[in-house]
């Protein structure tokens, strides 16, 4: 086998191949093959796709041992499947980049979705239409990998678009039901309103950069000489891409699809519309942490959105009693979470939240599945309960993955949540004015450009950071509190509704009917298989990014791998990390960090506590506090209204919109103008067609008259 | 009897009294492909313009003496030959036709 080098490493290119021939195979031919080939097929096309990550994996580990740190783009891998566009200034290939990010992510996408590939198995067994299930959610993969693998935006565009359309026809997969087809649609539009903002963006970069290529974008971000030209786009472009972040990854004002489509198969829910494609946006903000960092309006902007996004998706999540339904909106709580860390500069955290979420939410979802494959498609939890002892497998994973959810120590998800939190605490988001001074140093256009851009009122305020002064933003202040009060507040909910979820689903007493009753029964094992792995992930998910006052604990040898996270990440967020982000409580804050983890586990202790006294102890409690707060359950129970405010803002107002255009075309443009130029050559027509009478001896008239007036004309020298 | 040789070489034809004659039988053989009803009489008025024109012809090849007028009018009265047979064939088929050779009742050719 001759060497791989960095830049032709053609493993990427496998990676995503593996997942597209499956996709082919079972699209082209999948009706026809047998089902178990049909399950082969698509499960080994993911399983091949995960080992060629981790072959990557390690061509990237051993690629970095070779490469000293240089404050660049950081070790990474690439590989060019072929020139696709070189046009003038455009270029763009379809090439492959592999950096630190990306690993996670495809690791997360590969190793997650083979789990579901293998789950669906059990879970779409009885599906006539199991062959084009499983050749959308290949199709899937591809796509999503397409997305963080790719070296440029276009690329990545390829997967943003191509994973909305997976989305679409997985939604609308069994499409005889109504409700179901037009989720899907829903899901698709208004993904496709994101997306619109999303090419803007890319344009607007374009445009300035003259490249979409992350390396060279992230070298020109990075060089004293050139992120001037930057700097002037920083919030718009970086403004135009959150948005359509905000579409992908189900943020306001773009969340309402996301529990929608939870009409699609369970799996499915899991896979894409919990672990993978809505954390696309995340994963892109992070991507370009070197452009929107340059913004501190913007990452305001990202922080209180997604803190907004968080508690509102919460509230929502206490009243829903479809058990997926609570898991969708808990989906948009947490993504709310991860767009906060990336508001606050927190991108690690963003990316450890992103996978830790992946592992739990998973679990959740498949959990659900399980469940609900195991009480003939019931998704009431007010018609469950009891079902701890007839699944007893579901019912331990599913405990994991709630604890884990809640941010319960020792549970993954604690580790990730603790870290959003305690960033959003402590990093004041500011853009250092003092470190960008000297990168824009003689350079008075662009500062009169950022401050335009900024459209913030610069008032400093000085604090003491660590005995340095540092100028710090009023306004920045208060966000931080309000984000972090906010993402205090979310956790206790989340906390809350999960448990009251847990409880009402496996505890108390069994509300089925009688005849659902007697067929309870546990899932297959390729159902169960699957939940005990990311059972157990759920639970060590979390143990590469430990709190830094309890990371220091642990013995010498272990530093690399209780900070690991942090460590195989810095070189990617190296340049937002160094002199954009300033540090509230200077170098080592291990007090206020302890403080913060305490509080934490308090209010998410608090949650479960109350979820247990409502639903064990004193269950006839919920009813009463429903009575008492009629208005406000009713309000939480509608979603805040939004589905019909949205409904009457653009729903019907686009098609008021098109009953007016039709209006308007029927009877201007088509009546008016086109009818009107028709009537006129109708007429003339009809007037002139007596001419042409057929009779010889007129035509004969009117050669002659003719003749004579050119002979006058000519007689009097007309022409 | 000098008045008369006189008289004579004054009533003497000049180019400008035959293109004079030409354009009067040119005009009553137009007005009557224009006027008359009778596919015949057409075809007659038809026969009067070739023959004006004809007339024009030799008068300009006299007055020039050159022989290029002549060939014109042999060709003419060549064609007009030719022209007699076929348009009398066609009249007689209409005829057979339509019982009649009124050219307002041919009115086909708009079609």
């Amino acid at each position: 086998m001759e060497p791989l080098y960095a830049d032709d490493f053609y493993f990427l290119g496998l990676i995503v191949l593996a997942p597209l021939l499956g996709a082919i195979i079972n699209g082209l031919f999948g009706a026809r093959l047998p089902r178990k080939v049909v399950d082969w097929v698509a499960c080994g096309a993911m399983a091949f796709s995960f080992v060629f990550a981790l072959i990557s994996l390690q061509g990237l580990v051993g690629h970095a041992a070779t490469q000293e740190s240089d404050g660049g783009f950081g070790p990474h891998l690439t590989y060019t499947v072929y020139q696709w566009i070189f046009r003038g200034d455009l270029n763009a290939d379809i090439a492959f980049l592999f950096d630190p990010l990306t690993a996670v992510l495809v690791l997360v996408i590969t190793g997650v979705g083979f789990l579901i590939h293998i789950y669906s198995v059990g879970y779409m067994a009885d599906d006539p239409d199991k062959w084009r299930y499983f050749a959308y959610l290949n199709l899937f993969a591809f796509a999503m990998l397409m997305l963080v693998l790719g070296q440029n935006m276009l690329v990545t565009f390829i997967g943003w678009e191509g994973v909305g359309l997976c989305s679409y026809l997985l939604i609308g997969f069994w499409y005889n039901d109504e409700k179901k087809a037009a989720a899907g649609q829903k899901a698709f539009i208004v993904n496709r309103v994101g997306d619109f903002f999303f090419i803007l963006g890319m344009f607007l970069i374009f445009y300035t950069a003259g490249t979409w290529d992350y390396v060279e974008l992230h070298e020109m971000a990075t060089s004293t000489a050139t992120v001037v030209q930057l700097l002037p786009i920083a919030f718009p472009a970086g403004l135009l891409i959150f948005l359509g972040c905000t579409g992908k990854s189900a943020q306001i004002p773009l969340y309402v699809w996301l529990p929608d489509a939870m009409a699609g198969p369970t799996p499915v829910s899991a896979l894409i519309h919990a672990a993978t494609m809505v954390t696309a946006g995340v994963f892109l903000l992070c991507r370009l942490n070197w452009l929107i960092t340059l913004s501190p309006a913007l990452m305001a902007i990202i922080a209180v959105t997604g803190a907004l996004t968080a508690i509102v998706a919460a509230s929502i999540a206490i009243v829903q009693n479809d058990i997926k339904r609570v898991l969708a909106y808990s989906t948009v709580s947490q993504l709310g979470f991860m767009f906060m860390a990336v508001g606050v500069g927190a991108f690690v955290a963003a990316i450890f939240h992103l996978m830790t979420h992946a592992f739990f939410k998973a679990l959740l979802f498949l959990g659900a599945g399980s469940v609900i494959h195991g009480m003939h498609h019931e998704q009431d939890i007010r018609k469950m309960g009891g079902l701890k002892s007839l699944m007893p497998w579901t019912h331990a994973t599913f405990l994991a993955a709630t604890l884990a959810i809640a941010g319960v120590p020792l549970f993954a998800g604690f580790y990730s949540k603790d870290l959003v939190l305690w960033n959003s605490l402590a990093n004041t988001h500011v853009l250092g004015i003092e470190g960008v001074m000297p990168m824009i140093e003689g350079a008075q256009n662009s500062l009169g450009a950022l401050a335009q851009y900024l459209t913030v009122d610069v008032a400093p305020v000085v604090e003491d950071a660590g005995g340095e002064a540092v100028e710090v933003v009023s306004w920045a202040l208060a966000v931080n509190w309000g984000v972090y009060l906010v993402g205090l507040i979310t956790a206790g909910l989340t906390a809350f509704y999960m448990f009251r979820l847990y409880f009402m689903t496996f505890h108390g007493e069994c509300r089925a009917d009688e005849e659902t009753k007697a067929h309870i029964h546990e899932s297959p094992n390729s159902m169960v298989g699957p939940l005990s792995i990311l059972g157990v992930l759920s639970v060590i998910g979390g143990y590469i990014g430990w709190p830094h006052f309890l990371a220091r604990y642990f013995p010498e040898g272990l530093q690399p791998y209780v900070l690991g996270l942090e460590h195989w990440l810095a070189d990617v967020f190296a340049v937002s990390n160094e002199f954009r982000l300033v540090g509230r409580f200077g170098e080592s804050p291990y007090g206020p960090e302890a403080i913060a983890a305490s509080a934490a586990i308090v209010i998410a202790g608090a949650g479960i506590a109350l979820a247990y006294v409502m639903y064990i102890k004193r269950p006839e409690l919920p009813g009463v506090i429903h009575e008492r707060t009629t208005r406000i359950y009713k309000v939480l129970m509608n979603k805040y209204y939004v589905d019909e405010a949205y409904d009457f803002l653009f729903v019907r107002s686009t098609l008021w919109l098109g009953k007016a255009s039709y209006w308007f075309d029927r009877y201007i443009i088509a009546g008016l103008l086109v009818g009107g130029v028709a009537f006129m050559t109708q007429s003339l027509g009809a007037v002139l067609s007596n001419l042409q009478s057929g009779s010889v001896q007129r035509y004969a008239t009117y050669i002659t008259l003719a003749l004579v007036l050119i002979f006058i004309a000519i007689f009097y020298g007309v022409i | 009897m000098a008045w008369v040789s006189t008289l004579i070489s004054y009533w003497e034809p000049t180019l400008a009294h035959y293109l004079l004659l030409s354009a009067a039988v040119f005009s009553i053989g137009l007005i009557g492909v224009m006027v008359r009803r009778n596919a015949l009489i057409v075809f007659m008025s038809i026969e009067l313009m070739l023959n004006s024109v004809n007339l024009s012809f030799i008068s300009f090849a006299r007055y020039r003496f050159e022989m290029d007028g002549h060939v014109f009018a042999f060709f003419i009265m060549a064609v007009a030959a030719a022209e007699a047979a076929v348009a009398l064939a066609i009249v007689i088929h209409v005829f057979r036709h339509k019982r009649g050779v009124n050219v307002d009742e041919m009115q086909e050719l708009k079609y």
